[in-house]
């Protein structure tokens, strides 16, 4: 756990690179002339070729490169932004994460193509030739772009200073000097002015910074690209001077300064004084931003958060125990710490939910590539709305929701939209909506996928029902019940099978994943108007609230979030009901299951049982327990394979007393009860 | 298929060695022995949850420290009858490789005897008829002391896919 892989941490950083591309590159095709947009473009692809370079990705960094010229261009202003050159970059962008999968596949046909169409993009524009394919495997180093910046005969004065640590991590400072001697004739000046006194020089921190003035005919980006390993850490100056080479600043120059070119003496002789405002006119580099953010946030591999959230768990046991011995001794300052260590455990139970909330908008801005394609490959034109993208879920939720929103959303455009012909025949405008929000209530984030589309046809889903048996034909169904027919297995509307959807699996395997994350589906529709999906979703994983009863001499916890009253099954009731198993409740029947029976508990009933009500949606049922508890904090414990046949309980949970409770799996309680009720129908 | 099955659990269990370390328990008078590397710990028993529905030789769970583990009685599985817990009755926890999931399963004993070497030059596969016990449950019987102690297949008992046990 503790020895990271490499290539590994390099595929996740690009795995982020990628999403902050291709989050630029879609607000650019909104806004073409956006230049901070072109420049976060232009910085993720530049960081991407550089990591790459350094883990070994050759062929990956020699063709972002040729990427990041193009960008560079555009940066520069001398190419406009195209719609087509954006697109183009997506494209490459998909060529390029394959390049990260598998670096050793055979991509270079490909990467061809897209260098020439890339090409095409920006060279329509440009004056001079400057995109020349290089031959793919070429080192990234020696691909030194013909920037039309840099023209021959000119030098740099490069100012630059490593971060104190920096021997430390591995750079070798002398190693940067030699590249810089590569590239052409160098004059390199020590700057010991941030040497510390002897009794507090650490040996083996770095102290020095170096002043180097480099005549060469390479452009900036040749110097840039030695440093592009510790850029962002560093500070760095690269001021371009004059045609004419200085002469070359020594010891001398600092005494007869005003000998020198202006440009290479000036600085020279106030050199201290240089480096932070030269820090501050380097080129525009990832350097600020990147630092900024490092220093805010550290990553942590996702297990090790697991790893405490389970401490806590056992944590919060520990303490209810400890309450419960405290609660019933005497000792008041043993009761006065055991209540510290409540609000304790409490405050930190709550700090480490947090730590495992993200944002949903990370998984909504993936949607944006996906809609952008969706509405090329369709033809339809589509906007993509997204509301509430603050709104924080844990994490695991937000993985397992990702597959299943893809396919909602390919259903929404692939079923829902019109093309725009028919969507002007039906009065609407040409551009299709669909909308992505989130939001926050009671303990559950509620997740909706919204068209305007053409809703859902009925009739059609009525009769492909019919057609491949799930109903009966001309069986009353109510209208949900009619619309849940999508997600039965197999189940599929559209006439044609698409690339996108109509395959009939997806919509099955949707719902089987909200339910494992013990969730809810519902689908609204309008004909004509367009349907809305929306997910409910409790917010974490781990911990819910419940509600605690006793069944015979178990205890089991019923999710509160699905309990809707409690109240008492009155004799006469309970006797009534023995040959129909039926409460009603303010006027409406309420079908109920006896724990006491359906777990075979074999011990008297208590005298005066309780119904818990609960509901999944608009279905209820009644649970008749013996006792109701309380409600109870759980951490929520998952059963063992070896009762994975069991499906009455999503998990277990640890008592207070040390004891083991089961949680009720409500959603399957409440389809026994609806099976039974419909066999009590049926027999009439 | 169940012999073949048989070989290579007898095979994996010896591992080419000559002599195999084992924790040797008592259930309803037999001696049975598992290996000692997948044993964890030996507890007196503690509280259980029965959890209804389940198959009968997992009819439970116990807290382990904290986590949520299933309770097996090995006796059921092979379709004897359980028995009262006495001072002597302990909880093994082993753990299990289950469906690829390491998995950490109590265990009852009526109770503990020892941690020993057992040879396999004494050991041999289950007779195939006569026994009172499932045969594909059972890895190999080894002679000691006039006795044969019971070496069962845990791999084979908990199998989620068998079925056939279900209570």
């Amino acid at each position: 756990m503790t020895s990271l892989d490499p290539i590994q941490v390099f595929r996740t950083e690009a795995a982020e690179l990628f999403e902050q591309i291709e989050a630029g590159l879609l607000d650019l095709l909104h806004d073409l002339s956006n230049q901070s947009q072109i420049d976060a473009v232009f910085r993720g692809l530049h960081t991407l070729k550089g990591s790459g370079a350094m883990f070994g990705f050759e062929a990956l960094a020699a063709f972002t490169h040729h990427c990041e010229t193009a960008f560079d261009r555009v940066r520069k202003g001398e190419v406009p932004a195209t719609a087509e050159l954006v697109a183009c970059v997506l494209d490459a962008q998909d060529h390029m994460k394959a390049l990260v999968d598998t670096p050793n596949g055979d991509h270079e046909a490909a990467g061809d193509v897209l260098l020439a169409k890339l090409q095409a993009a920006v060279g329509g524009q440009a004056a001079r030739g400057s995109v020349v394919p290089a031959p793919l495997a070429a080192p990234v180093e020696k691909v030194t772009a013909p920037a039309p910046a840099a023209q021959a005969g000119k030098g740099f004065r490069i100012v630059f200073r490593l971060p104190v640590n920096a021997m430390a991590n591995g750079t070798n400072p002398l190693g940067l000097i030699n590249e810089l001697h590569d590239l052409g004739t160098c004059t390199v000046k020590a700057d010991l002015s941030r040497i510390p006194t002897l009794d507090t020089i650490e040996p083996t921190d770095l102290y020095v910074g170096w002043d180097v003035t480099l005549v060469t005919d390479k452009g900036r980006d040749a110097v840039e690209d030695v440093f592009i390993f510790v850029m962002d850490e560093m500070e760095l100056a690269i001021t371009e001077i004059g045609a004419a080479a200085p002469a070359p600043v020594s010891e001398s120059a600092a005494v007869a300064a005003p000998a020198a070119s202006p440009v290479a003496a000036a600085p020279a002789a106030a050199e201290p004084a240089s480096r932070a405002p030269a820090a501050a006119a380097s080129a525009p580099q990832p350097a600020d931003a990147k630092h900024g953010k490092t220093a805010e946030n550290v990553r942590v591999p996702a297990e090790r958060l697991d790893e405490l959230m389970d401490r806590v768990g056992e944590l919060v046991i520990a303490q209810s125990r400890l309450s419960q011995l405290a609660g019933s001794s005497a000792d008041i300052q043993l009761r006065s710490v055991s209540e510290d260590v409540e609000r304790l455990s409490g405050e930190l139970r709550d700090t480490m939910m947090v730590l495992r909330m993200v944002p949903v908008g990370s998984l909504f801005t993936r949607f944006r590539r996906l809609v952008h394609d969706l509405a090329r490959e369709t033809g339809k034109v589509i906007e993509l709305e997204t509301e509430g993208e603050t709104t924080e879920v844990d994490k695991t939720v937000i993985e397992r929701l990702a597959d299943p929103l893809v396919h909602l959303v390919r259903n929404s455009i692939d079923h829902g939209l019109e093309t725009p012909e028919d969507r002007v025949a039906a009065g609407k405008s040409r551009t299709g909506t669909v909308k992505l929000a989130a939001r926050q209530s009671s303990g559950e984030v509620i997740i909706t996928i919204t068209d305007d589309g053409r809703g859902i046809n009925r009739d059609r889903v009525r009769a492909k029902a019919e057609s491949s048996g799930l109903i009966q034909p001309g069986q009353q169904l109510m209208d949900q019940e009619l619309l849940q027919l999508i997600f039965q297995p197999g189940f599929s509307t559209a006439a044609a099978v698409t690339n996108l959807s109509g395959r009939g699996v997806g919509m099955d395997v949707v719902k089987k994943t909200v339910e494992a994350l013990r969730g809810v589906i519902d689908v609204k529709s309008e004909p004509g108007k367009g349907s809305e999906i929306s997910l409910r979703i409790p917010l974490t994983l781990a911990i819910i609230d419940g509600l605690l009863i006793r069944v015979g001499t178990g205890c089991y916890v019923i999710p509160l979030s699905a309990v809707e009253e409690c109240l008492e099954l009155s004799v006469e009731e309970d006797m009534r009901s023995r040959g129909r198993s039926f409460i009603s409740l303010r006027d409406s029947l309420v079908p109920f299951l006896r724990l006491r029976d359906l777990f075979r508990t074999g011990t008297p009933p208590d005298p005066f049982q309780k119904v818990v009500v609960i509901s999944t949606g608009d279905e209820r049922v009644g649970l008749v327990v013996d006792q109701i508890i309380g409600d109870h904090q759980t951490v929520i414990k998952s059963m063992s394979k070896l009762h994975h046949d069991v499906v009455t309980f999503s998990g277990a949970t640890i008592l207070g007393d040390g004891s083991v409770a089961l949680i009720l799996d409500v959603s399957h309680l409440v389809q026994v009860g609806q099976n039974q009720e419909a066999q009590l129908r049926a027999a009439g | 298929m169940t012999i073949v099955h048989n070989k290579q659990q007898f095979d994996r269990l010896w591992n080419g060695g000559e002599e195999v370390a084992v924790l040797t328990f008592g259930l309803s008078g037999e001696t049975f022995a598992i290996e000692a590397v997948v044993v964890q710990e030996i507890l007196d028993l503690l509280p259980e949850t029965k959890v209804p529905g389940a198959r009968a030789f997992v009819g439970s769970v116990i807290n382990f420290r904290g986590k949520v583990i299933p309770l097996a009685d090995i006796r059921l599985a092979f379709g004897m009858e359980a028995s009262e817990a006495t001072i002597d009755s302990r909880i093994v926890v082993l753990e299990l490789e289950i469906e690829g999931e390491s998995t950490l399963v109590g265990m009852r004993a009526d109770r503990v005897y020892e941690v020993t070497m057992l040879p396999r030059a004494a050991s041999e596969p289950p007779p195939s008829v006569g026994m009172r016990w499932r045969s594909d449950y059972i890895d190999c019987l080894v002679k000691r002391d006039g006795e044969f102690i019971i070496v069962p297949s845990l791999d084979a008992i908990f199998d989620a896919e068998h079925d056939a046990v279900a209570g």
